[in-house]
C-alpha cells in the first residue's frame, strides 16, 4: 500500500525538464527522470485507497493496477511492478510519456494535496524493464492456426495485434505509410516520444514475437479489403480518426494553410531522416506561424515551429482561457479543463510567441500569388453555448503559415468504409456491437470506432477488441486480460 | 382460532431458535426433614423471582413455571386412596408418572392404554391413575388454548428388582411410552408429555407465571404435601409460544442459561450411539430408549441437557460426576491438583463440554446442588439458616430470614459445584467432591498410558517445498488472489495476527458474485446476542482452550476402555511435519487412512459421484478399525480437480454421524484450500478435528524466499506465527458465540448458509439453516472448475498472475461493490450541489444494475402499482423524522464529522447517535446534542447527566461490522478531549468488552432496559441487534423485556475498525433479519409494542422502501452519511490516516474536513423524496400503512445470473397473518412498571433537597424485588443540577434489607445510600459521584469479611463516586470502572477487569484473573498470606509495593473512611499497625497508565 503515512511525509517530485533555451535546439526528449530511490519514495505516497479512483472510469482507461505497482515500487520490487503494469497496458512506454494522466487527476490524494506521480512511476517501471533486459520477446508457445489482419498500425492496431499474438493467433498489420505507429509515429513530436528509441524499439520487439508488418499498403485504396477478408480469419480496422476538422472560410484555398497533421508528420519524418521536395515541404523556418486551435496538437505545432526557427508563433483559440484551478463545474475526480502551459508553449519564451483566446477567424487573407498573409479575426463573447462578436474588436493576424489544429471528425470515409459499405454512426465512426462491425468477420477499434481520443484509450480499445476477436476465433471465453467485469474470472 | 401446541416453521420463523433464560432456585432441609414448609418456601421463592420471568402479549400468559419435589408420600397416599381407591405400596416401592394428555377426544383413553401396556411390557404393574386437580381460571386465553389434561399414573415395583433398577425401568418406560405415543394415531400428540416418572421425585409445572403455579395446582398447597427439597424455576422465553412441556424443572435439573454448542452436542451424542453398551441396561432396553435418547419430540437446550444428564446418571455415574464431565471447570489452573487435571483430561477425550452460560440446579431426590459453567456468567447465591433451611437462588434475598438466623451465605463460583447431601446432612465443598471423583480411579495413569504424543513420532521422509511456479499453479487452482496473499496471509505470518479493516462490507454476497468464490464464503458465522454473552478470548484466556484429542472415543457408558488411544493436539492446525508423522503412524496399532478428495476434471457431474466414493471409503476405513481418517487434496493435476474441502469434510462427518460411527475416528484434513481464519473455523465447525493447510504453508515459504514477508523471520517462525494467528482467530470466532473450548466448537455448525440449495444442505450440511435456497452441486462444480481451468488451462491464458480479488477493497476488475468511484462521486455532487437530478443518477447506479447483484434487495421488485397523486402522500418533513444516523463514536470519527451529523439531524427532527464514546457535556442542550445516546459494553462516559440528556437510549448488543466482539481504541487516538469524554486517561488505549457485563441473558437485558428507563423516563429505549438466523426470536424476547425500539442491523454495515474475518463473514444481511423479526413479532402479537428500525448499507429511496415493506418504520444511515461528509472509502479508519479528516484525530488531517450539515440534510431529504415517489407509485399515503406490506414486493423475474437464479425468496417475502386486534406497526407503549418504583416516594421525600439543597435524611426498607433503587431519584436531581450534582451527603438514605438488582445505579454526586443488609448484582452500576455504603446487619452471626453480601458486576462502568463494602463481593467487581473509589473486604474472579480509572482497595481475598485488560486506575490488595499475586493477570499491569507517602496516605485514608462508614473490625486491625500492614499491600498498576503518568510528571 505504499507507506501508511507516506503521503504525509513526502512531497511530490517531478521529472526535471531541460532548460528551454537548450531543448529548442534539438528534437530529442528532454526530461530527466528521478533516481530510483526518489521514485520509490514517490511510490510511498500512494494511500492504497479502499476505492481507488485512479483506475475508475474517471481515471485510467486501461485499468492499470496503480495501487499495486505503486506499492511494489515503494518496496523496490521493480520486476513485480513491471509484471503488474504489463498485465493491463501494452505500451506503458508510450503512455508514460504522452498520456494526460487522468489517473493523476482522479487520484484521491489529489483531492486536497498534489496527486501521486503515477505517470512518472509508470515511465520509470517500463524504462527500468528495458534497461534490465526484462522486456524480452514473448513468443507464444502454441499457435492456434488462426490468422488476423489488422488495418492501421496506430496504438489501437498495435495493441490488438500484440494481444492476439499472445493468444496464439498469427497477426499481420497493414500500414499505408512507410513506418509503423500511426499517430504515435507521425503525430506526436519526437521530443515528446522518440521514434527510434521508443516506438521502433517496441515495433522490433513485436516483430520478434511474430507479428508481421506490411508497409505501404493502403487498404481499401491500393489493397482491397476483400483480399484480406479472403485471406484471414478476421480483419480489424484500426485506421484512426484521420479526417481533420476544416475551417471553410474565405480564402481557404490560399497557399500556406495546412492541417496540423501534415505539418507534424513531415516534421517527424524529417527527424527520422526522410526528405521532401521543396514544393511539398511545410516548414515554419523564418515564417510568421499562426496555429488555430489551443489543444495538444496545436501545442505540438508550436513546439515544432519554434524548433524550425519561426519568426513568430501565434496560437489562437475560439474558446475562453480555462481556469487555473478546479471549479465547481469540474470537481474532483473528473478530468478538469485547466489552463496549463504546455512544454511547447513554455518554449515560446525563446521566440516571439503569443496565445490568444476568444478569437474567431473570419477570413484568410492572401496575396496576389495566392499565398496566405494573414487572418481577419474578431474577439467574441460567450453566452452559454453560443457567442457573439464584439463589435469593434476586429484585428488582423499576420501569417505566412497557418496550421489548422481543430481536432478530427472521424475516420476517412473513402477507403475501407466505402469498399465494403461499413455502417457508420451519426458521428461517421464505424458502427460496432462488441467491436463487431456490420460485416461478418470485420472488427474495428480505436479512433476509427470511437472517434478522436487519447493514446491510452486506443490501447484500451485494442485490448478489449482482442478479447472479442479471440472469442470469435476460438469459440471460447477468452483468457486474454480485459477490463470488463462481465465475464466470469477470478 | 386454532392454536398449535408448539408453533411450526412459518416464513422465516423457526422454533429451533427459541432461547430461554430464567430464575432458578431451590429450598431444602439440610438434614433431609420433609415438611410442607419447604414446599411453601419454594413457592414463595418462585414468586419473588417473577421479575426474572416474562409475560407475553397477554399479561396473564407466562412462559412457564414449575416445581420439583421429593415424592410427597403421605399426601399421595391420602389422595390416591380417595380419588382412585388405590393403596400405594411402601415409599420407594412405587413410582409416579406425571402425564400431560392431549385435550382431544379419545386421546385420553388411547394414551392411557399405551402407557399401561408399556409398563406391563417392562415387567412392572400399573396401579392406576389420578386426575390432578387444576384450576385454570387465572390463565390467559393463549395458554388455555394449549392446556393439557394433567394425570398421574402410579406404578408398582416388581419384587425381583431393587429400587435403583426400578428407577432405571421407569426411565425406560417413559422413553418407550414417548416413542409409542408419537408413533400412534392418537390425535394431538404434540400435547402429550411426561414431566416426570420416578420413585423419588415428582414435578408440577406448566405454562404459568410464578404466582399461578399454586393456584393452578391446588395439590401444592395441601398441608400434607411434604418434601425436603423444592427445586423451582421461572422461565423467560424469547418466544411467546412456550409450551407446557418446556416449562422447568425437568426430571433432574432446572437450568438458567443457554447451551451454545447444542447442535454439535446433539450430533456427537447421536454419533456415539453405535458404541454404547451398558451393564445396567439390556440391549432391548437400549433399543427402547434410542429413538428419543437425548431429545424430546421438540426440545429446548435445557431439555436436551436434562435428557443426557438423566441418561448418564442412570447408566452408572453419580449425578455430580455427570455434571462435572458435561460442564467442566477450566482445568489448566495452576492451583489445581494433578489428579483433578487428569480426571478432566481423561473425560475430555470422549465428552466435549456442553458449552455456554449455565447455572444448573439439580437433584435426584437425595442430593441437591447446583453447578456453574467455567465463565460463571449466571448469578447463584445461597444461604443457610440455623434451622437448616438451605436456600439457593439467582438472587439474594428472594426469601427473607431474620438476619440473626442466617449462619452462612455464599455464592456459586465459576466452574464450581455446590452440593448438599441430605442423607449425610451436610454441604460438601467443591474441592471435596471433585478430589473424591478424581481419585476414584487412576485417571492420571490412564491418560499417560493412552496418550500418543505426535511430536515424538518418527518422520519417515523430508518435507518438500515446491518451486515458485508450482506454488502459483496450485494457488490458482484454489482461487487464491493477490489479496489472499497480501491482506490475509502476510499479517498472519509477519505478526501472528489477522488483518484489521474498516468501513464494513459492500461487496457482493457469494451467491450474487459473478466470480468463483470458495464454498466458505457462503457460510456466515453466528454470534451471541442477548440470550447468551460473547466472551473475551484475550482478557479471559484462562477459560479458553484449543486442546483437542484425535482417536476413537469408545463407549461413553464405560469408565475405562483400555483399547483406546488418542493423540493430544494443542492446536487443531498441523504443520507439514506433524501431518507427515500422522500419516505414517503405526504406534499402538493406531492407524491413519488417507482418502483422496479429488475428482476427474474431465467429466461433468463427477463431483457428486466422487463424494459418494469418499463417504464409502470413510465407512470402510471405520470398519477396518482406522482411528484417523485423513481427507486429502494431494495430487491435483490437469486431470484431477479438488472437491471443495468443506464439502468433503462435512459430507464425511455427517455421513459417519448417521452411521453412528463418527466418534470411533478422528477426521483430519490435508488440504491446499484453506488459508484464512474463517476457512479453518468453518472446517472445524463442520466436523474437522485437525487441519493441515499445506499450500498456505508453502505460500508463506514462497513469499519468504521472495522477501514478500518479513525477512528476519525463519521458516519456522513464519509458520508458527501463522498457526498462532489462526488459533487466536478461532478463539475469537468461538468466543463471539460464547464458546470456550474447541472441543465443543467442533461440529457445532454455528453458521448460516446464504445461497446454498436445500438439496446441497440436506445431503451434506444437514441441519444448517439456509433460508433462501441457492446453488446446487453442479454449480459448485462449475465454480471449482473455473479455478481449475485457470491453473490447468486448455487454451492460452494471458495473465500469469493471481486475480486481484477486490473483496477487501474496491478494485477495477475485482468483485462488485455497492460503492463504486462513480456513485461516491455522484452522491457527493448531488448533496453538495443540492441537485436531486444528480441524486437520481446516483441511485440508478446503486439500485442493482444489469445482472450485477450485490445485495438480496437487488433481487426484489415492487409489485402491484396503484398510483396515487403524490400530494396525497405524507410530506417529506414527517418522513425525514424517521431517519437516524448510525452509532459512530466521537473518537472513531473526528469532532467535526460527529457534530456535523448532530446539527444536521437535529435541524430536521431526525436523530443522530453518540456512538459508544460518550459525548462532551458542552454539547448538551445545544443543536450539537445527539438525541440518541448509546450505551455499549464499554460504558464510556455513561453518567446520569449523559442519560438524562437523551431522547433515546440505545443498548448496543452487537454491531454489524463485528457482532459478538468488543472494540479497542488505540492510545494514540485518545487525545485530551476524547479522554475526558470517555472518562479515561489520554494516551492510554481503551478496550470495550465483548459482552455487556450486565447482560448475560434476556432477563438481564430486561433489567438494563429497566435501569435506563429509570435513568431517563422520557427516553425511548432502543435495543440494537444484528441480523442472524433466529434474530426474530431474540427480538420477541427483547420486546417482552420492554424495549421500545428494536434496531436490526445488517452484517455488512459498520464503520468501525474490525478484524477482516468479522467484517466479511459474521452476521447476515438485514433483509433476512428484518423480515424474520417483523414476521416473528407479528406472529407473537408483539409487533404493536415495538418500533422497528433497520440499517446496513442503505443507499437509496428504493432501499428504504424495501426496508419499510419488509417491516421497518424507521431507518438508519451511517456509511452513506459519511460519504456525504466527504468520505471516499479509504478503509483506513483504523490507521488514523483518513485523508479527508473524518476518521482521524490527526490535527493536520482534520483540517481537511469539508463536510457540512446542509449536505446531510440534502441527503436525507433526497432519500425521503425518492421514497415518497415510490409510495405514490405503490399507492401508500403514509409510512405506517406501508410497514410490513411484503405482498407489495416480489422476486425479480427473469434473473439469468448463473448462481442467483437458484435462489428462492418466498420465505423472505412471507406475509404473516395479522390478527385483527393486533397492529403491524408501533401503536402501544410498553409498560415499564415505573409507577411501582420506590423512587417515586423518595423523590417526594427529597424534593426540598433537590430544589433547595436542603440536607435531608430518610429511612427505607428494601427487598430484592425493589430493583434499580436510587436511579430515578438521581435522574430527577441531575436534571436540575447537571453533572456536578449536589454537595456530599445532601441526600442521605438509610436502607435496610436486601438491595435488588442495580441498586444505586447511575447515582450522582450528593446522594448517599447506606445499606444494612446485603445486595444483588449490578450494585452501583454507572455510579457517577454518589456514595454507597454496605455492611451486614449488626446482629448477623456470620463472619462478614469472608461472606458474600454483594452480587456480581458491582460498579460496572462507574465513573466517579465512592463506596465502602464490608463483606465479600462476587465476580467482576469494578469491571470497566473509570473513576470510582471503592473499598471492599474481598471479591471473586475477574476483579477490576478493563478498569481505566479510579481506586480499588481490597482488604482480603481476590479471585482469579484480577486486573485483566486493566489500563488505568490503581488497585491495592491486602495480601496477608502472600498468596494472591498469582491470581493477578499480569498481561497489562505491574505489581508494586506501596512505597511512596502519596500511595500510603491514599490507601490509609480510604481504609479510615471504610472503618468510619462500615465499622469493619478487620480493617481496624490493618490500620492498627499500619507500617507492617502496608508492606503486605500489592499495588496493581497498569503499565500504560504508569507510562503516561510518568511522562506527565516529567513535563511538569
Amino acid at each position: 500500500m505504499g507507506k501508511v503515512t507516506g503521503f504525509k511525509e513526502y512531497k511530490r517530485k517531478n521529472f526535471t525538464l531541460a532548460p528551454v533555451e537548450e531543448r529548442v535546439k534539438h528534437y530529442n526528449e528532454f526530461t530527466t527522470p528521478l533516481s530510483q530511490d526518489e521514485m520509490e519514495e514517490q511510490g510511498a505516497r500512494c494511500m492504497d485507497c479502499g476505492v481507488p479512483f485512479c483506475h475508475s472510469n474517471y481515471g485510467c482507461p486501461v485499468g492499470n493496477l496503480i495501487p499495486q505497482f505503486n506499492d511494489q515500487v515503494y518496496r523496490g520490487r521493480w520486476k513485480d511492478a513491471f509484471r503488474t503494469l504489463m498485465s493491463t497496458n501494452n505500451f506503458p512506454e508510450f503512455t508514460g510519456r504522452v498520456c494526460p494522466a487522468t489517473c493523476e487527476t482522479a487520484c484521491v490524494l489529489g483531492m486536497n494535496e498534489t496527486s501521486v506521480g503515477i505517470k512518472n512511476i509508470e515511465y520509470s517501471i517500463i524504462e527500468k524493464a528495458y534497461q534490465e533486459g526484462w522486456m524480452i520477446p514473448l513468443i507464444p508457445a502454441v499457435k492456434t492456426g488462426k490468422t488476423v489482419a489488422v488495418v492501421g498500425s496506430g496504438p489501437a492496431g498495435l495493441a490488438v495485434a500484440n494481444q492476439l499474438n499472445k493468444a496464439g493467433h498469427t497477426v499481420s498489420v497493414y500500414e499505408k505509410e512507410s513506418r509503423i505507429g500511426g499517430l504515435v509515429r507521425y503525430g506526436i513530436p519526437n521530443f515528446k516520444l522518440d521514434k527510434q528509441k521508443v516506438v521502433q524499439r517496441r515495433v522490433d520487439l513485436m516483430e520478434e514475437e511474430g507479428v508481421r508488418f506490411i508497409l505501404h499498403a493502403n487498404v481499401g485504396v491500393t489493397l482491397p479489403i476483400g483480399v484480406l477478408q479472403d485471406t484471414y480469419n478476421a480483419v480489424i480496422i484500426t485506421t484512426g480518426a484521420g479526417n481533420p476538422r476544416d475551417l471553410p472560410i474565405e480564402n481557404r484555398d490560399a497557399k500556406g494553410i495546412h492541417f496540423a497533421m501534415e505539418f507534424l508528420a513531415q516534421s517527424n519524418s524529417r527527424v527520422e531522416g526522410e526528405t521532401f521536395d521543396a514544393e511539398d515541404e511545410i516548414l515554419a523556418t523564418d515564417k510568421h506561424v499562426v496555429v488555430i486551435g489551443g489543444g495538444d496538437t496545436g501545442s505540438d505545432c508550436v513546439g515544432n515551429s519554434i524548433r524550425q526557427g519561426a519568426k513568430s508563433v501565434t496560437q489562437i483559440e475560439l474558446m475562453p482561457k480555462s481556469p487555473d484551478e478546479r471549479t465547481d463545474e469540474m470537481p474532483w475526480p473528473t478530468y478538469p479543463r485547466l489552463f496549463k502551459l504546455s512544454t511547447s508553449q513554455a518554449e515560446g519564451s525563446t521566440t516571439e510567441f503569443k496565445m490568444d483566446f476568444n478569437v474567431l477567424s473570419k477570413s484568410f487573407i492572401k496575396d496576389d500569388e495566392g499565398k496566405v498573409t494573414g487572418i481577419n479575426c474578431v474577439y467574441i463573447e460567450w453566452e452559454g453555448r453560443g457567442f457573439s462578436e464584439i463589435a469593434g474588436s476586429e484585428f488582423v493576424l499576420k501569417a505566412d503559415l497557418i496550421l489548422l489544429a481543430m481536432g478530427f471528425l472521424g475516420p476517412l470515409q473513402d477507403d475501407v468504409i466505402k469498399e465494403i459499405s461499413l455502417e457508420t454512426d451519426e458521428r461517421s465512426n464505424i458502427k460496432t456491437t462488441g467491436f463487431k462491425t456490420s460485416v461478418e468477420g470485420v472488427f474495428s477499434a480505436g479512433d476509427s470506432r470511437r472517434g478522436q481520443s487519447l493514446v491510452v484509450w486506443a490501447i484500451h480499445e485494442g485490448r478489449e477488441c482482442a478479447v472479442e476477436v479471440d472469442k470469435y476465433l476460438t469459440g471460447k471465453i477468452s483468457m486474454l486480460n480485459s477490463k470488463s467485469k462481465a465475464h466470469c474470472e477470478l | 382460532m386454532k392454536l398449535e401446541c408448539y408453533p411450526c416453521k412459518e416464513g422465516l420463523y423457526d422454533p429451533e431458535f427459541e432461547h430461554d433464560a430464567c430464575g432458578v432456585g431451590f429450598v431444602a432441609h439440610l438434614k433431609g426433614e420433609q415438611s410442607h414448609n419447604i414446599v411453601a418456601l419454594g413457592l414463595e421463592l418462585l414468586t419473588n423471582l417473577e421479575h426474572r420471568g416474562a409475560v407475553g402479549a397477554e399479561k396473564n400468559s407466562g412462559d412457564g413455571a414449575g416445581i420439583l419435589t421429593q415424592i410427597p408420600d403421605r399426601f399421595l397416599r391420602r389422595v390416591v386412596k380417595k380419588s382412585s381407591n388405590i393403596d400405594l405400596p411402601l415409599f420407594g416401592e412405587y413410582g409416579v408418572g406425571v402425564v400431560f394428555v392431549p385435550r382431544e377426544p379419545d386421546a385420553y383413553s388411547e394414551t392411557q392404554s399405551i402407557v399401561e401396556q408399556c409398563i406391563e411390557e417392562l415387567g412392572q404393574e400399573c396401579l392406576g391413575w389420578r386426575k390432578v386437580p387444576t384450576e385454570n381460571s387465572s390463565l390467559g386465553e393463549t395458554v388455555k388454548g394449549v392446556e393439557p389434561i394433567v394425570k398421574q399414573v402410579f406404578i408398582k415395583k416388581s419384587d425381583d428388582i431393587d429400587t435403583e433398577t426400578f428407577e432405571r425401568k421407569l426411565f425406560v418406560i417413559r422413553k418407550y411410552i414417548q416413542s409409542k405415543v408419537i408413533a400412534s394415531s392418537v390425535r394431538g400428540t404434540d400435547y402429550f408429555y411426561m414431566p416426570s416418572m420416578s420413585s423419588k421425585t415428582i414435578s408440577y409445572k406448566g405454562q404459568l407465571i410464578t404466582e399461578q403455579l399454586p393456584l393452578y395446582f391446588p395439590d401444592l398447597e395441601e398441608e400434607d404435601y411434604e418434601s425436603a427439597i423444592a427445586l423451582v424455576h421461572s422461565r423467560f422465553s424469547t418466544n411467546t409460544f412456550p409450551s407446557w412441556a418446556l416449562a422447568q424443572p425437568f426430571r433432574y435439573i432446572a437450568h438458567n442459561g443457554e447451551i451454545n454448542t447444542l447442535k454439535g452436542n446433539i450430533n456427537w451424542m447421536r454419533a456415539r450411539q453405535s458404541l454404547l453398551q451398558s451393564k445396567l441396561f439390556t440391549d432391548d432396553e437400549l433399543d427402547k430408549i434410542y429413538p428419543y435418547l437425548i431429545n424430546e419430540q421438540k426440545g429446548s437446550d435445557s431439555s436436551v441437557l436434562d435428557n443426557v444428564i438423566e441418561l448418564l446418571t442412570l447408566a452408572g455415574r453419580s449425578l455430580p460426576h455427570v455434571m462435572t464431565m458435561m460442564i467442566p471447570e477450566a482445568w489448566r489452573d495452576d492451583e489445581m491438583s494433578e489428579d483433578r487435571k487428569a480426571f478432566y483430561e481423561y473425560h475430555a477425550t470422549f465428552m466435549e463440554p456442553w458449552d455456554g452460560p449455565a447455572s444448573v440446579a439439580f437433584t435426584d431426590g437425595k442430593v441437591v446442588g447446583a453447578t456453574l459453567d467455567r465463565n460463571g456468567l449466571r448469578p447463584s447465591r445461597y444461604s443457610l439458616t440455623k434451622d437448616n433451611i438451605l436456600v439457593m437462588a439467582s438472587e439474594q434475598g428472594a426469601l427473607e430470614f431474620p438476619s440473626e438466623d442466617v449462619v452462612m451465605k455464599g455464592r456459586l463460583q465459576p466452574g464450581k459445584m455446590f452440593l448438599a447431601d441430605l442423607e449425610q446432612g451436610r454441604i460438601i465443598p467443591d474441592d471435596e467432591i471433585k478430589e473424591q471423583m478424581a481419585t476414584d480411579h487412576p485417571y492420571k495413569e490412564w491418560v499417560e498410558n493412552q496418550k500418543i504424543n505426535l511430536d515424538d513420532l518418527p518422520l519417515d521422509h523430508a518435507i518438500w517445498q515446491p518451486n515458485h511456479e508450482t506454488v502459483k499453479q496450485r494457488q490458482k487452482c484454489y482461487g487464491y488472489t493477490v489479496e489472499d496473499l497480501k491482506t490475509v496471509i502476510t499479517p498472519m505470518a509477519n505478526n501472528a495476527y489477522e488483518a484489521t479493516g474498516s468501513m464494513g462490507n459492500d461487496a457482493s454476497l457469494a451467491v450474487l458474485s459473478h466470480r468463483s468464490l470458495t464454498l466458505y464464503n457462503y457460510f456466515h458465522q453466528l454470534f451471541a446476542q442477548v440470550t447468551n454473552p460473547p466472551i473475551d478470548p484475550i482478557r479471559e484466556e484462562s477459560v479458553m482452550s484449543l486442546v483437542s484429542y484425535i482417536g476413537s472415543q469408545g463407549n461413553l457408558f464405560q469408565e475405562l476402555d483400555e483399547e483406546r488411544n488418542f493423540i493430544k493436539l494443542s492446536t487443531p492446525i498441523l504443520d507439514n511435519e506433524q501431518m507427515a508423522k500422522l500419516k505414517g503412524i503405526s504406534t499402538f496399532n493406531f492407524k491413519a487412512k488417507s482418502i483422496s478428495i479429488l475428482f476427474e476434471a474431465e467429466k461433468t457431474g463427477e463431483m457428486r459421484d466422487a463424494l459418494e466414493r469418499v463417504k464409502q471409503e470413510a465407512s470402510d476405513a471405520v470398519k477396518e478399525g482406522y482411528e484417523v481418517i485423513i481427507l486429502s487434496t494431494r495430487g491435483v493435476s490437469d486431470k484431477l480437480a479438488p472437491i471443495p474441502t468443506l464439502l468433503a469434510t462435512s459430507a464425511v462427518h455427517q455421513h459417519l454421524i448417521r452411521e453412528g460411527t463418527r466418534t470411533s475416528c478422528g477426521l483430519v484434513i490435508e488440504s491446499a484450500e484453506p488459508r484464512e481464519i474463517h476457512h479453518f473455523a468453518t472446517l472445524i465447525g463442520f466436523g474437522a478435528n485437525a487441519i493441515n493447510p499445506f499450500l498456505a504453508f508453502e505460500t508463506i515459504e514462497d513469499m519468504r524466499t521472495q522477501k514478500l514477508i518479513r525477512e528476519d523471520l525463519t521458516h519456522d517462525e513464519a509458520i508458527s506465527n501463522y498457526i498462532t494467528a489462526i488459533g487466536k482467530g478461532i478463539f475469537k470466532i468461538m468466543s463471539k458465540m460464547g464458546i470456550s473450548t474447541i472441543r465443543s466448537y467442533t461440529g457445532a455448525q454455528i453458521f448460516e448458509a446464504v445461497g446454498l440449495g436445500d438439496e446441497l444442505i440436506d445431503a451434506y450440511f444437514t441441519g444448517t439453516p439456509s433460508r433462501i435456497g441457492g446453488i446446487d452441486i453442479a454449480t459448485l462444480e462449475k465454480e471449482t472448475m473455473m479455478c481449475h481451468s485457470l491453473a490447468y488451462p486448455k487454451q492460452i491464458v494471458e495473465s500469469s498472475g493471481l486475480g486481484v480479488g477486490g473483496q477487501y477493497a474496491y478494485r477495477e476488475k475485482g468483485e462488485n461493490h455497492l460503492l463504486s468511484p462513480e456513485n461516491i462521486f455522484l452522491l457527493q455532487q448531488a448533496t453538495k450541489n443540492n441537485s436531486y437530478e444528480t441524486f437520481k443518477r446516483y441511485t440508478q447506479t446503486v439500485d442493482a444494475v444489469d445482472e450485477n447483484y450485490i445485495t438480496l434487495r437487488g433481487l426484489l421488485d415492487f409489485r402491484g402499482q396503484s398510483p396515487i397523486d403524490i400530494d396525497e402522500v405524507e410530506p417529506v418533513e414527517t418522513i425525514m423524522t424517521r431517519f437516524a444516523t448510525g452509532a459512530m463514536s466521537y473518537g472513531s470519527i473526528s469532532q467535526e464529522a460527529h457534530e456535523t451529523l448532530a446539527i444536521a439531524m437535529n435541524s430536521i427532527g431526525a436523530k443522530s447517535n453518540t456512538g459508544e464514546g460518550g459525548e462532551n457535556p458542552n454539547r448538551f442542550g445545544t443543536n450539537k446534542n445527539s438525541k440518541i445516546k448509546q450505551v455499549a459494553s464499554g460504558r464510556f462516559g455513561v453518567t446520569a447527566n449523559y442519560l438524562v440528556n437523551a431522547e433515546e437510549l440505545q443498548i448496543k448488543l452487537a454491531q454489524g461490522a463485528k457482532p459478538g466482539e468488543g472494540g479497542q481504541l488505540p492510545g494514540d487516538k485518545v487525545d485530551a478531549i476524547i479522554g475526558a469524554t470517555r472518562h479515561s486517561t489520554p494516551g492510554v488505549g481503551l478496550i470495550s468488552p465483548p459482552p455487556h457485563h450486565d447482560i448475560y441473558s434476556i432477563e438481564d437485558l430486561k433489567q438494563l432496559i429497566h435501569d435506563l428507563k429509570n435513568a431517563n423516563v422520557n427516553a425511548r429505549i432502543n435495543t440494537k441487534l444484528v441480523s442472524e438466523v433466529g434474530v426474530g426470536t431474540i427480538a420477541a424476547g427483547v420486546a417482552k423485556a420492554y424495549s421500545d425500539v428494536i434496531l436490526i442491523s445488517g452484517f455488512d454495515g459498520g464503520t468501525g475498525a474490525s478484524p477482516q474475518t468479522s467484517i466479511k463473514h459474521a452476521g447476515l444481511p438485514w433483509e433476512l433479519g428484518l423480515s424474520e423479526t417483523h414476521q416473528t413479532l407479528v406472529k407473537n402479537g408483539l409487533r404493536g409494542r415495538i418500533t422497528l428500525q433497520t440499517d446496513g448499507q442503505l443507499r437509496s429511496g428504493r432501499d428504504i422502501a424495501i426496508a419499510t415493506l419488509l417491516g421497518a418504520e424507521e431507518w438508519g444511515i451511517a456509511t452513506s452519511a459519511l460519504i456525504v461528509e466527504g468520505c471516499i472509502m479509504m478503509r483506513k479508519c483504523h490507521l488514523n490516516t483518513c485523508p479527508v479528516g473524518i476518521a482521524t484525530q490527526d490535527e493536520a488531517l482534520r483540517a481537511k474536513y469539508t463536510g457540512k450539515p446542509e449536505h446531510i440534510v440534502n441527503f436525507v431529504r433526497f432519500l425521503a423524496t425518492e421514497l415518497r415517489e415510490i409510495m405514490a407509485e405503490l399507492g401508500f399515503k403514509t409510512i405506517n400503512e406501508m410497514v410490513g406490506r411484503v405482498d407489495r414486493l416480489k422476486a425479480k423475474e427473469g434473473v439469468q445470473h448463473w448462481k442467483a437464479k437458484h435462489l428462492h425468496l418466498d420465505k423472505l417475502l412471507y406475509r404473516m397473518y395479522v390478527r385483527e386486534e393486533d397492529s403491524k406497526y408501533k401503536t402501544i407503549e410498553q409498560d415499564h412498571g415505573i409507577e411501582s418504583a420506590l423512587d417515586n416516594a423518595l423523590i417526594e421525600t427529597m424534593r426540598e433537597a433537590i430544589e433547595n439543597k436542603v440536607v435531608t435524611k430518610t429511612e427505607l426498607k428494601v427487598r430484592n424485588i425493589n430493583r434499580t433503587v436510587g436511579t430515578m431519584l438521581s435522574a430527577e436531581m441531575t436534571r436540575k443540577h447537571g453533572e456536578d450534582g449536589l454537595p456530599e451527603d445532601t441526600i442521605y438514605i438509610n436502607a435496610t434489607g436486601t438491595g435488588g438488582q442495580s441498586f444505586g445505579a447511575f447515582v450522582n454526586s450528593g446522594i448517599t445510600f447506606e445499606i444494612e443488609g446485603d445486595a444483588n448484582d449490578y450494585f452501583g452500576k454507572g455510579l457517577c459521584g454518589g456514595k454507597l455504603i454496605l455492611y451486614p446487619p449488626a446482629n448477623s452471626t456470620f463472619e462478614a469479611y469472608k461472606t458474600v453480601i454483594l452480587g456480581n458486576v458491582a460498579f460496572y462502568g462507574a465513573t466517579s463516586g465512592e463506596s465502602y463494602i464490608y463483606g465479600m463481593a462476587g465476580e467482576r467487581f469494578c469491571v470497566r470502572n473509570s473513576g470510582a473509589k471503592v473499598v471492599v473486604s474481598a471479591i471473586g474472579d475477574h476483579g477490576c477487569e478493563y478498569m481505566t480509572g479510579g481506586r480499588v482497595v481490597v482488604l482480603g481475598e481476590i479471585g482469579k484473573n484480577f486486573g485483566a485488560g486493566m489500563s488505568g486506575g490503581i488497585a491495592y490488595i491486602y495480601d496477608k498470606d502472600n498468596l494472591l499475586s498469582k491470581r493477578i493477570n499480569q498481561e497489562m499491569v505491574d505489581l508494586d509495593s506501596v512505597e511512596t507517602d502519596e500511595d500510603s496516605n491514599e490507601v490509609k485514608e480510604m481504609i479510615e473512611k471504610h472503618i468510619k462508614y462500615t465499622g469493619s473490625k478487620e480493617a481496624s486491625l490493618i490500620l492498627e499497625d499500619w507500617e507492617k500492614s502496608k508492606a503486605k499491600f500489592i499495588k496493581v498498576m497498569p503499565r500504560d497508565y504508569k507510562r503516561v503518568l510518568e511522562s506527565k510528571k516529567e513535563e511538569k
